[in-house]
């Protein structure tokens, strides 16, 4: 059989801190970062004695990423203890939910090249997450850090709806964006905010029982994650064309090997002995706080996506890039308010801003320039004073020194040239010493223009207002 | 009940307990005591009785999210058999 009788079914667990401002069960701030332990207490350093108190803010951002995935929020949901020895989990158990999570049976809209695509959501549950070891490379000591112990986290579970590497790249984006948009996390996948266990099996087409499953751990990049699939699930092909059988089991991802390798020390069966925490209460959500929070969600990106393309004609594609992260889709709307010139603004924000931010290797929040900057620049070049070109040349150094656009243009002389009677003058000048050209030109060799524009923008630097050029240089050719 | 001596090595492993081929016989025959003594709780009649959730039935108890840092840092760390620039130092677990 070939790979093409095959389909990979991918499960994903994500997990998303929330950015709330103390940790789940104590007072400790949940800033990243900070010296060693010094965002920790007895709560989250699990001494003796000491006792969680639950945030009211984690379950407000809980419920919010409920209600923005469709899921149904739990009247009474509880806490559990999930038991396990590893040396980031000082109290030997994580605070988690099992059998009562606080959301279930929702989905997410995801666009596939079939068409729309509703990936179930199993279950949203809140959680704690672990604290830091740093290894000493040669040595022989491991350290704990337990700053992030403890900070608040929700846990995504999708249903097996998702079909290969790209519709697990398209899920993933869209709840990162969505949990962007509702402000309750972060989101910052090089800093661990923003994180996924990977589940990856195969099956025959005509078969309607899953294969047998392996999971990847704690993946942080769309590539690595898109990379591990589309790996895993050709691994998963070979071993079945060969008459073997797939063991279930965890692995992770060799990034330099491009493979997948299978944990060492494999984990015990899974027996985490949960049992209800004795130590807090059980949440209760009345239907009033609900929909509280239903009537204050901010518009979420698949509405925004579709009032880019109604009303401002938009192309999807566009549309879809732009509103996948909330930083581009203020960026859009911020710039949009002053310049009033929603295909320009898309354009800019399309190629030369998601340009720059892909050579810097930079996530779209990192962009130093406000949208009001972006909305001046293109103003200034619809008002004429300086030209797309140079516009370009402004961008760049808005990503490099963060100074506003009209400054830029002050302090390096780049208003354009439209001046007819300097532009006329500088023809002149380069007709002269290209009398090749000339011959060229009225011979029929249309390139012979567009060779003296490039002379002119040469000599200026590219300020000359290039229509006035092409205007000037017909007049004088065809004189 | 009965309980397998499986079981038992299984659990040990799970709380990360080596235990004696001894001590393995003697919890075997524990367990099956407890897991008897609790058993007698089936007897309770519970017809028209609630469900209950969990033993210390609270509901709602939070604090606002409000930053309060720990004062003592020092403290924290003094327990610790071992300590290097501020963490806890451990054998290497990788």
């Amino acid at each position: 059989m070939s790979n093409g009788d095959y389909e990979t079914i991918v499960g994903l667990e994500i997990h998303a801190e929330l950015s709330t401002k103390t940790k789940i069960f104590c007072s400790c701030p949940t800033e990243f970062g900070g010296e060693p332990n010094s965002h920790c207490c007895p709560v989250c350093m699990a001494m003796p004695g000491a006792l969680p108190v639950l945030n009211e803010k984690v379950i407000e951002y809980a419920v919010k990423a409920g209600i923005a995935m469709n899921c149904e929020i739990a009247e009474i949901s509880k806490n559990d203890r999930k038991n396990y020895f590893y040396p980031d989990l000082p109290k030997s158990y994580q605070i988690s939910q099992y059998d009562m999570p606080l959301c279930k049976n929702g989905y997410v809209e995801i666009d596939t090249k079939e068409g729309k695509k509703k990936i179930g959501i199993t279950r949203i549950h809140i959680e704690e997450d672990a604290g830091k070891l740093n290894h000493d490379e040669f040595g022989k000591k491991s350290f704990v850090d337990l700053n992030r112990a403890g900070v608040p986290l929700i846990e995504i579970v999708s249903e097996p709806d998702i079909r290969g590497a790209e519709e697990a790249e398209a899920y993933l984006k869209k709840v990162k964006a969505i949990l962007e948009y509702i402000e309750v996390s972060d989101c910052k996948m090089q800093e661990g905010s923003f994180r996924a266990d990977v589940n990856v099996s195969v099956r025959k087409k005509e078969d309607n029982k899953y294969g047998t499953r392996t999971e990847i751990k704690n993946m942080n990049s769309f590539r690595a994650i898109v990379n591990t699939i589309s790996y895993e699930a050709q691994r998963q092909i070979n071993v079945i064309e060969n008459g073997g059988k797939i063991e279930q089991e965890t692995l992770r991802w060799d990034e330099l090997q491009g493979q997948t390798i299978s944990m060492r020390d494999k984990e015990d069966a899974q027996d985490y002995r949960y049992f209800p925490e004795p130590d807090l209460g059980l949440i209760k959500i009345t239907k009033e706080y609900v929909e509280k929070i239903k009537e204050n969600l901010p518009e979420l990106p698949e509405s925004r996506k579709k009032r880019y393309i109604s009303e401002y004609n938009l192309p999807e594609y566009d549309a879809n890039i732009i509103t996948s992260s909330k930083y581009l889709s203020n960026l859009f709307e911020g710039a949009l308010a002053i310049c009033k010139n929603p295909k320009s603004v898309s354009n800019w924000i399309m190629s030369d801003i998601i340009g720059a931010l892909n050579e810097r290797e930079i996530e779209p929040d990192k962009i130093p320039f406000s949208a009001k900057d972006l909305g001046d620049l293109i103003v200034l070049i619809d008002k004429g004073t300086i030209s797309t070109s140079i516009a370009k040349k402004v961008l760049q150094k808005m990503f490099e020194t963060s100074e506003k656009p009209d400054e830029i243009i002050k302090k390096y002389g780049l208003v354009q040239i439209s001046d007819e009677d300097t532009i006329r003058k500088l023809a002149h000048k380069i007709l002269e010493a290209n009398p090749k050209s000339i011959i060229d030109y009225k011979s029929g060799k249309d390139h012979a223009l567009g060779f003296l524009i490039g002379q002119a923008m040469k000599e200026t630097k590219g300020k000359a207002n290039p229509r006035l050029l092409d205007q000037i240089f017909k007049e004088e050719l065809n004189k | 009940m009965n309980v397998s001596k499986e079981e038992v090595i299984h659990m040990a492993n799970l709380a990360s307990l080596n235990l004696t081929e001894n001590e393995i016989e003697k919890y075997t025959k524990d367990m099956e005591e407890i897991i008897a003594f609790a058993n007698t709780i089936k007897n309770v009649n519970t017809e028209n009785i609630n469900e209950s959730i969990i033993a210390n039935e609270t509901y709602n108890v939070f604090r606002k999210d409000e930053v309060k840092e720990f004062e003592d840092k020092e403290a924290l760390l003094k327990n610790a058999s071992k300590n290097e620039n501020g963490m806890f130092h451990i054998p290497k677990v990788i």
